[in-house]
């Protein structure tokens, strides 16, 4: 999180007050959202989300493995993340930060909870299965990581190729399959700032709020939340965001859809 | 979240693999002032988990960086003990589940400690799980908020905490491993109970909008019962003495 000083604070403050923010957005819209996929052509699929001036590349790769023992028909899936240090002042180098941590785990858990892969499609003979690996890359921090993460994975795993297994091998030439996907997820973060709920936060906004919340879910249900820092939200709040998130995570949806090739 | 394919049956005539109703807590008891280095302590049993919540400070923050002019830092150490399940040895290394188990309980006591106190100080939260039976992040924070009071470390609330599931259409408060495993959601919440707001609030599965206001209601409603397991725990240890004074007087 990036730290601001008072007279850039108590702006954002006075602003917030008049249901306004910076980049004359109103409190319940978006940044501008723009994703590109097949961004890194060596990966199986890949997708570069901005989110306003946050920019994030997701990269997926395929690779062969043995199933986890209580499931030993599906393959696996593993989401992990890296706040790289030019992303921000505020991000170090060395072991991942509890930020880190909860990052990749949020996203992991929306993706996993709604289904999205199929990972039945994944078994190829026993005890070896395919294993997706989504590498979240942050190169850029303003703000809302958990969406524009989300909305990139979601988006690279609708246009990920499939390699074939042959012969003890993983063979990436001529990739004609296409990865199974089951559902679409998206999520909408929110923050609360002297009471006041915002979606998408910038990082300013972000240094500033008191607590956030970010609910991931499909067309009909919510399939994964997650609340942090320190302040709490009513039950009211909570209702009041979960109503609000599926009626923006159309538009979401819509944007993911029109990627899909 | 596709449940492993040999689930068990978790409901059978409106009953739960282990005899509860839906709406039932598993057996809870607290014990406070368990440990003597500890500033406070705490002992929970919830069910089969077993956990110890220690509070050290309010302390010089180090190393130095750490501290913050005006107001006290928590640290929270959420840890499984590596016998503590009924599976494979674990690993006692913080896995990633752990560490944002520890962030999260970290930022619920931010929330209740009245930190602006103690500045330049930190308030070191423990939370070791000697057995695990499902829900012991939930048990733990509630250990953690009696631990802090016997530390007498100046508090506006003592959170509780607990979780509901979904086994297919039903909702269920306080699941145990074997139904967390196979459940069809999972929601921990913690509660302030004074003002009724939520400071932990985390779900994954598949839930609709109006089964969240159903599942709030469940856990304010089990609050009643968890805070009172609380307040003993706290008064307890002064029972003889109050008894003795007040036939005295």
């Amino acid at each position: 999180m990036q730290k601001i000083n008072m007279i850039k604070s108590e702006y954002l403050r006075g602003l917030v007050a008049k249901g306004m923010r910076e980049g004359l957005r109103d409190h319940f819209s978006y940044r501008d959202i723009k994703l590109t996929n097949k961004f890194i052509p060596n990966a199986e699929g890949s997708t570069h989300v901005e989110l306003g001036n946050t920019k994030i590349v997701v990269g997926i790769k395929m690779g062969v493995d043995s199933p986890m023992p209580d499931r030993p028909t599906e393959g696996n899936l593993q989401v992990s993340a890296e706040l790289l240090p030019l992303a921000s002042a505020e991000y170090e180098v060395g072991p991942p930060s509890p930020d880190a941590v909860e990052f990749a785990r949020v996203v992991d858990r929306g993706i996993r909870a709604a289904g999205v892969v199929d990972l039945d499609s994944l078994f190829i003979e026993e005890d070896k299965v395919w294993t997706v690996f989504v590498d979240v890359y942050v190169l850029n921090f303003d703000g809302n990581l958990f969406d524009a993460a989300t909305l990139g994975a979601v988006s690279a795993l609708n246009n990920t190729k499939m390699p074939r297994y042959e012969d003890g091998k993983v063979i990436r030439e001529n990739m004609t399959g296409k990865l199974k996907i089951n559902n679409v997820v998206t999520s909408c973060t929110w923050a609360k700032i002297d009471n006041k709920l915002l979606l998408d936060p910038t990082s300013s906004e972000e240094s500033i709020m008191d607590s956030r919340l970010t609910i991931a879910n499909d067309k009909d249900n919510i399939r994964a939340m997650q609340k942090g820092l320190h302040g709490p939200f009513t039950a009211k709040e909570v209702e009041e965001i979960i109503d609000k998130t599926f009626e923006k995570s159309k538009n979401l949806r819509q944007i993911i859809e029109k990627t899909k090739e | 979240m596709t449940a492993p394919k040999d689930k068990p049956e978790l409901m059978k005539n409106g009953k739960r693999h282990d005899g509860r109703s839906p709406e039932d807590l598993r057996n809870i008891k607290i014990e406070a002032f368990v440990l003597n280095n500890a500033d406070g302590s705490a002992y929970i049993e919830w069910g089969n988990n077993k956990i110890l919540a220690a509070i050290y400070g309010p302390k010089e923050a180090l190393p130095k960086h750490t501290q913050d002019p005006e107001r006290a830092v928590i640290k929270c150490r959420y840890s499984m003990a590596p016998f503590s399940g009924n599976e494979e040895h674990g690993s006692s290394r913080p896995s990633r589940r752990s560490i944002e188990i520890s962030k999260i309980t970290k930022e619920i006591f931010e929330h209740v400690i009245l930190v602006e106190e103690f500045p330049g100080s930190e308030i070191d939260i423990f939370i070791e799980v000697l057995q695990s039976d499902g829900g012991t992040r939930a048990a733990g924070i509630t250990a953690a908020a009696v631990a802090l009071a016997t530390a007498g470390i100046p508090m506006i609330d003592t959170p509780y905490a607990v979780s509901v599931g979904k086994v297919g259409k039903d909702l269920i408060l306080d699941m145990d491993y074997i139904e967390d495993k196979y459940s069809d959601a999972d929601v921990p919440m913690a509660i302030c109970p004074r003002t009724g707001e939520l400071s932990l609030l985390q779900m994954d599965g598949i839930l609709s909008p109006d089964e969240f206001k159903k599942a709030f209601s469940m856990v304010k409603k089990a609050g009643d019962q968890i805070t009172k397991l609380q307040r003993n725990a706290l008064q307890s240890p002064y029972q003889k003495t109050m008894d003795k004074y007040s036939k005295e007087v």
